[in-house]
């Protein structure tokens, strides 16, 4: 096998019943990716269960209670390969109290397949996965529509869902979509063209995954560097060397640089940049690299390293849209940590003007008062300490933070800025 | 192999990176936040092929220092002779500090039984959270991957283990971007897996492009084995062949190293690592269904073993 083909890191979402366990498990039963103990486990367990054929699904729910219920509880990671591709796919659930579930999938996601059952077209939960996927900034979005079997593959009925989902869309700002008509349990247009859609010309969704861009704009955006941790060996053989270690998180880095380190302001010159043990003239976004800098100044772990034609601003005050994760709701002056690429700062919630109805849109519900689990809204944020943050449609990671309970450490909510000056 | 930006079939971006240097680049950020964010984190090592890679990975990440980690066994006293000798030589050679969580001392002092059976893989469970408690490590690094079992596919990076090292599907943490979440309470530690979006291929195929050395029962080799089940088993301190099953020389290899009860050899005449990724390649069973037992055990036994504290 190829080992310098690229990867395509895409998500799945669906309802409970749309077949999205069937879909995955024939994209990896049918790219021969399953293996034959695997298949043999799923067979004898849908034969205990009295079912006739092997249930795909089975290869995909691992927890016990997602099997004894028919569900899908978790995000779970999948992988597999073809002559022109390797994939990771987020299988997430598509259910409204899985919506955080939706978001963390989505989070890594450079293509998302949303689907959508023919016999009921879009609805209410196929608006929240497209409105998360819209959030998200998730690059490319594939419309399934599955089991057109069940609707005798009439390409009236799938016209009628690609358009009105289209519409929708664009309406939320996802420039493209590219629609599909499938059918999960017989395959058709999965791995393998449909027999039964002669009225159909594009690709099966394997082809689409495997030809689709990827590595999008990520080294095209302004050099971002967080600092993650500071080489210094202090031997014989290395007295002063002194590298910042980190992986890029968007743009191009080269030797003669001129760069700022954030949030102090301090500036000096890229003179070295190690790839794990290969000097290089430049790397890019998302390798981690050591860098050199021509002056000895005081940098540390949660610093940023940035061009200093292109440096971020630094602000206390941040504008966010926020998925909520939690059980325990947020509120106005909450206290929390917010940890932004490798820093971690204290944080309190000024304000929370509005909370988003995914449903309809991207409509508002002004002055929620308090963000539940699974809600989406905004927030504004007043940190302890100024952050380099960039706006999130600039830059996926760069743009992005945590709020984190300073009692225990769990994950309350995920956070996209609207950009430095709110 | 990492400097060169080649066109790609299927991209048109000159910066994409080749999928290897794309796992490395994140297997090496999830090692350096570990490095930044724990006090005492330590690297579970068996000797085996994962292990190896991800302290491969560790002395890239943090070179030309040292790596700033101690490393763990779980000894079942039923290991392969040539994995402890490599063990003990790749530290001696990197200077590292070795600690050993013993199985048999537990068995000894009567504070583990032995199953009739004579596996020791579920024993491990309580001398490795023992040993994280008496250490104090924060932080433990694992070899594992999500792609080797189903309830694996469901792992964080950064899992939380409670002061037993239990796993608790429902409690995860939502894990988004490359923000890792490694707070913690006393008494807590987490278990990081930089590995995680790593098939077996890519291990096989990372080990022949870096030229990582490996213990020498991954390659094929004549051994005693005798058949138990479906595994090839080597006979050795821990029992041999019972009635019926006749011990008998064949030429085999391991796709995986583990407790010599329960990890079975398969028929292999790979002595390079290019025969062994092309035998891989051709495989139709995973790593696990050739050659492991202790996986088998029902639908759920890995899902049952990580509730547990196992990894």
């Amino acid at each position: 096998m190829d080992t310098t083909i690229g990867t395509l890191r895409f998500a799945t979402a669906g309802s409970v019943d749309d077949g999205k366990s069937t879909l995955v498990g024939r994209l990896l039963h049918d790219s021969k990716s399953v293996l034959t103990d695997q298949l043999e486990a799923v067979e004898r367990a849908s034969a205990n269960r009295g079912q006739d054929g092997p249930d795909l699904a089975l290869l995909t729910d691992g927890l016990r209670a997602e099997r004894e219920q028919g569900i899908t509880i978790d995000v779970a990671y999948r992988y597999f390969a073809t002559p022109r591709r390797r994939f990771i796919l987020a299988d997430t659930p598509g259910h409204v109290q899985y919506t955080r579930n939706m978001v963390t999938g989505a989070s890594t996601a450079e293509l998302t397949v949303i689907l959508v059952d023919a016999r009921n077209g879009v609805v209410e939960q196929t608006r929240r996965h497209a409105a998360i996927a819209a959030l998200l900034r998730v690059p490319h979005v594939v419309l399934a529509v599955n089991k057109m079997d069940l609707v005798d593959y009439r390409e009236p009925v799938f016209a009628t869902i690609a358009e009105e989902f289209t519409a929708s869309a664009s309406e939320l700002g996802i420039p493209e979509v590219t629609a599909i008509p499938i059918s999960a349990l017989a395959g058709d247009n999965v791995v393998e063209p449909s027999a039964h859609m002669d009225w159909y010309g594009g690709p099966t969704v394997l082809e689409h995954l495997e030809t689709v861009p990827v590595g999008t704009d990520l080294a095209r955006a302004a050099a971002r560097f967080p600092v993650q941790y500071v080489i210094r060996p202090q031997s014989d053989e290395h007295p002063d060397y002194r590298g910042y270690a980190g992986q890029i998180a968007s743009g191009v880095l080269r030797v003669g640089d001129p760069v700022t380190v954030l949030p102090s302001g301090l500036t000096s010159t890229i003179t070295g940049i190690d790839v794990l043990g290969t000097p290089v003239d430049r790397a890019w976004a998302p390798q981690s690299v050591t860098l050199l800098l021509a002056d000895d100044i005081d940098i540390s772990r949660g610093d940023l390293i940035a061009p200093s034609a292109q440096a971020p601003a630094t602000t206390q005050d941040v504008r966010a849209t926020v998925c909520h994760l939690n059980e325990r709701p947020l509120h106005v002056s909450s206290r929390v940590l917010l940890k932004h690429g490798t820093r971690t700062v204290k944080a309190v919630v000024r304000e929370l003007p509005h909370r988003v109805d995914l449903t309809h849109g991207l409509a508002h519900d002004t002055d929620p008062g308090e963000f539940a689990v699974n809600d989406i809204g905004s927030m504004v944020l007043h940190t302890a300490e100024p952050l380099p943050f960039d706006a999130y449609a600039d830059s996926r990671l760069t743009g992005s933070f945590l709020l984190i309970n300073p009692a225990d450490g769990a994950v309350l909510a995920a956070g996209m800025c609207a950009g430095a000056d709110g | 192999m990492t400097v060169a930006a080649k066109h790609m079939a299927g991209t048109e971006n000159p910066y994409a990176l080749p999928h290897l240097d794309a796992l490395e680049s994140e297997a090496v950020h999830i090692l350096r936040e570990v490095a930044g964010e724990f006090e005492r984190p330590v690297i579970l090592f068996s000797g085996g092929k994962d292990s190896i890679v991800m302290l491969h990975l560790a002395l890239k990440a943090f070179a030309p220092a040292p790596v700033p980690f101690s490393l763990l066994h779980v000894d079942t006293g039923h290991n392969f002779p040539e994995v402890i000798e490599y063990r003990d030589r790749v530290v001696v050679a990197h200077g590292l500090r070795l600690h050993v969580a013993s199985v048999q001392d537990y068995i000894d002092r009567g504070a583990l039984r032995e199953r009739p059976d004579g596996t020791r893989n579920p024993l491990q469970t309580v001398p490795l959270t023992e040993k994280i408690q008496s250490e104090k490590f924060d932080a433990v690094f694992g070899g594992g991957r999500r792609d080797e079992e189903k309830a694996r596919a469901k792992e964080r990076v950064f899992s939380l283990r409670d002061e037993f090292g239990a796993w608790e599907p429902r409690r995860q943490r939502p894990e988004l971007w490359n923000l890792y979440n490694g707070r913690h309470a006393p008494g807590e530690h987490v278990r990081v897996f930089p590995l995680s979006n790593w098939t077996e291929l890519d291990v096989w195929q990372y080990i022949a492009r870096e030229g990582i050395d490996l213990p020498a029962i991954y390659y094929a080799h004549e051994r005693e084995v005798f058949r138990r089940g479906e595994l090839w088993l080597a006979p050795g301190s821990w029992g041999g062949a019972g009635d019926g099953e006749t011990v008998e020389k064949r030429q085999v290899r391991y796709r995986t190293v583990g407790d010599m009860s329960c990890t079975g050899a398969v028929d292999s005449g790979a002595v390079t690592i290019e025969q062994v990724i092309d035998e891989i390649t051709a495989s139709r069973l995973t790593e696990r269904g050739a050659t492991r037992a202790d996986d088998k055990l029902s639908e759920a036994a890995m899902e049952d073993r990580k509730r547990e504290g196992y990894f």
